[in-house]
């Protein structure tokens, strides 16, 4: 009999504590470092260095695979032991409260609107240059991207590698004509030349994007992101080798800034700051190329949420959740795509239009592949079609990025040689594969009827399923 | 003549590295219906695992020309169990808890694991370019006059000299060995079996017993693998690597897989060559600068009017 009884106790035992919740997430723990260990022996136990004669040699640091293997266990342990359940079925996305949905976008644009003020008050005027300029500009570029990408993206549901294209084809389409065509066969409308330049670049980057959009938008979803990407590289390339007229990797430099509506931003009698009574200073440009950049990013928002409302946006959504159904409808797909490409392209191609001449110089460089999934990171990041979970995204990405740079207290930590800013895209990366297992749908999952019956109300993404096509 | 058959010769070498990394991607597009946009950032990783397996055994082993045949062997060995490992890792963590998702969630899932590796290895191995001093110098005279080898097969008095690299015939003699074994494998043993069945019915198989997931696994391995073999190739070949080189032979090699028709495999290394020889003709009769801009083009000029490649099948879509 007792040769009986103690296996079965053993078992008891065993199962005790092999079956409680700390014990399962435990074992799953090890095995995960045991896996993160192995996968980070060669690539970071040894660094391939070069000494002073260029000689490359190893150099071994067994820290790094052991701190992998901490960290796996740690995430893996806390999410088995947090979540209880390994696999779960999923909860439908979280749906925003309508009091928050309501008041948000307008708290962020009074915010926006007071931004260069509250710059100035806090940091002064010597400090708020690179507060408005770095971070607030850059930050709303970004926005205007996505919610020009958004509209392809997220309305359409067409996945497009490719936008940084449009953007460097706004950029360039400025930059060509201000400092070559316009001084030399119109130099009467230089100080026009912006405002000029600006909708001529819409129109280039829309024109590029029916010629590049006429032959692909006929593919499917994952071939159509592919060829976009293939698209952008050749536009890049082309900018790179092009020499004659590009100058190649040397860039477009002496590109003229925006006037304030013929007002130049200089100390000279007839300057903004002369002509107002104002004392000269840089901050007066810099403040009104915010508020440039706010209203191009507001008129993006503005015209693709005019946009849904009309047929036009209405088969793009449709389009998005069923290409066969709305062809059986007798809606012109190519058509309706290739507009949705088009007005996407012509945001970015303003959106590079004001880059250009904000910052007076532009080179290939600017506008590589990383640039396009950014922007495509916000977009899927923020929740695909939600204007404001573009707008959190764009800003939490790149004004993470700027914020990065000003960590310098990590250094205390790590070293002197860490550089924060480096793991930049590492992070993106990361983000977006993390964002995509946890909330496929994006941060805000909601959608807002265009058409509804007595009361709108917000549904959660996963009633939706859109990037089908 | 002689400058047609010397960019042949290295038209076929690059075609070679480029088949290889295109059945990775082929494989898995033929079994879940997803381009694995981190493919070609697997294979910059490999390239970097060959060269610090090698940067270890070259000190000890030393030179000799069996000694370079070993290490090679090796290298390649280590590099497709730990390249294969990764991607299975990668598969585990990124693809799979999106399996069911909509369309779209694998390939951004995929972009970002693109970027993350990219960066990953910009982080812990620096961003400087990493080279290797030649391996195997020296080739075959094929015709031409006798200054690099001592004997030529037809010799010349002057004018341009086609050599056969033997770095370049071992990459082409392990290409085709190993394709032969893939072959086998996925023609005649049960794994290749239970592969071609998830292919064509995922669901059937899985009805009839097959454990898909496993399989699915096993192919992303199999292709990591393949990409390893590439990355050791990729380094004897040009002796630098970087961080960011995953990405242009990546989406060459997918070019390839198009070309050939997606989820074809002799389809895949045969629009390798054909990307291969493209680029080296290109660079050789019009323009260096523009040789990736030439792979660009055809890609998207196959998927315009060629959407089911060489040896594809078309694409039935049911509603």
């Amino acid at each position: 009999m007792t040769t009986i009884d103690r296996p079965i106790v053993a078992n008891v035992e065993s199962a005790t504590f092999a079956d409680s919740k700390l014990g399962k997430a435990a074992i799953e723990g090890l095995k995960f470092a045991a896996l993160m260990f192995c996968l980070s022996i060669p690539i970071l136990l040894l660094r391939i260095e070069s000494d002073i004669d260029h000689k490359p040699y190893l150099f071994t640091r067994w820290s790094w695979p052991l701190w992998a293997a901490l960290v796996g266990f740690v995430v893996r342990f806390v999410a088995l032991a947090a979540s209880g359940e390994a696999h779960k079925v999923k909860a439908p996305a979280w749906v925003m409260p309508e009091s928050v949905a309501r008041y948000l976008p307008i708290a962020g644009l009074i915010f926006l609107l007071l931004y260069p003020m509250i710059a100035l008050a806090l940091v002064g005027k010597a400090g708020s240059i690179k507060w408005i300029d770095n971070f607030g500009i850059q930050v709303l570029i970004y926005i205007m991207l996505g919610w020009g990408l958004n509209i392809v993206v997220g309305l359409a549901g067409l996945l497009d590698l490719g936008y940084v294209a449009f953007y460097a084809v706004g950029a360039y389409s400025y930059a060509l004509l201000a400092t070559v065509v316009i001084p030399n066969y119109a130099p009467w409308l230089t100080p026009w030349a912006f405002w000029v330049c600006l909708p001529l670049a819409g129109l280039l980057a829309a024109l590029w994007g029916i010629i590049l959009g006429l032959p692909v938008l006929r593919l499917r979803g994952d071939y159509l992101a592919i060829v976009t990407l293939a698209f952008g590289e050749i536009i890049r390339l082309v900018l790179i080798n092009w020499t004659d007229v590009t100058k190649g990797y040397a860039g477009i430099s002496g590109i003229p800034r925006p006037s304030f509506f013929g007002l130049p931003f200089n100390a000279s009698d007839k300057g903004f700051a002369a002509t107002f009574g104002l004392e000269f200073t840089p901050l007066h440009r810099t403040i009104f190329l915010f508020y440039v950049i706010l209203a191009l990013a507001l008129l993006t928002n503005w015209v693709s949420m005019r946009l849904r409302r009309l047929p036009v946006g209405r088969a793009w959504e449709a389009l998005r959740e069923d290409e066969i159904a709305c062809r059986s409808l007798g809606i012109n797909t190519t058509n309706t795509k290739l507009t949705a490409f088009a007005i996407g392209a012509s945001f970015a191609g303003m959106a590079g239009s004001f880059f250009a001449a904000r910052q007076n110089f532009i080179s290939p460089e600017s506008f590589t592949f990383n640039e396009s999934a950014v922007i495509l990171a916000a977009v899927v990041l923020g929740g695909m079609g939600s204007q404001l979970g573009v707008a959190i995204a764009a800003f939490a990405m790149v004004g993470g990025t700027e914020i990065l740079r000003e960590l310098d207290w990590l250094k205390a930590i790590f070293g002197n040689t860490f550089d924060p800013t480096q793991y930049r895209m590492l992070i993106f990366g990361f983000s977006m594969v993390a964002l995509m297992i946890w909330k496929p749908r994006g941060l805000i999952a909601t959608r807002e009827p265009s058409l509804f019956l007595k009361t709108r109300k917000s549904i959660s993404g996963s009633f939706v399923k859109e990037g089908h096509g | 003549m002689e400058y047609f058959v010397q960019q042949l010769i290295n038209g076929l070498t690059l075609g070679s590295i480029y088949g290889l990394i295109a059945i990775g991607y082929t494989m898995v597009f033929g079994i879940i219906g997803m381009v694995n946009f981190a493919h070609g950032d697997v294979f910059m990783l490999s390239t970097f695992f060959a060269l610090i397996v090698l940067m270890i055994l070259l000190p000890i082993i030393g030179t000799s020309v069996a000694a370079i045949i070993f290490a090679l062997i090796v290298v390649m060995a280590i590099g497709m169990v730990l390249t294969g490992l990764w991607n299975w890792a990668i598969e585990r963590i990124a693809y799979r808890p999106l399996r069911g998702s909509f369309r779209l969630a694998p390939l951004i899932s995929a972009i970002g694991m693109s970027i993350f590796l990219s960066n990953f290895v910009q982080v812990v191995q620096g961003p400087t370019n990493k080279s290797i001093v030649s391996l195997i110098d020296g080739g075959f005279c094929l015709s031409g006059t006798t200054t690099t080898a001592k004997y030529c097969l037809f010799p010349t008095k002057a004018g341009f000299g086609v050599t056969l690299a033997y770095k370049q015939v071992v990459i082409m003699t392990i290409t085709a060995l190993l394709l032969a074994g893939f072959w086998y494998l996925v023609q005649k043993t049960p794994l290749g079996r239970a592969q071609r069945a998830c292919e064509q019915d995922s669901k059937m198989a899985r009805l009839l017993g097959i454990d898909v997931d496993r399989t699915i696994s096993v192919t992303f391995v199999m292709g990591a693998a393949l990409a390893a073999v590439a990355g050791v190739m990729y380094l004897v070949q040009y002796g630098i690597i970087g961080f960011s080189d995953g990405f242009v032979p990546g989406v060459k090699a997918f070019t390839a897989a198009v070309l050939g028709g997606i989820g074809s495999l002799p389809g895949a290394v045969l629009g390798g060559l054909i990307i291969g020889l493209v680029e080296s003709l290109w660079s050789a009769y019009f323009s260096i600068d523009y040789k990736d801009v030439a792979a660009f083009s055809i890609l998207a000029v196959t998927l315009i009017f060629l959407p089911s490649g060489i040896m594809g099948r078309p694409e039935v879509e049911k509603v």
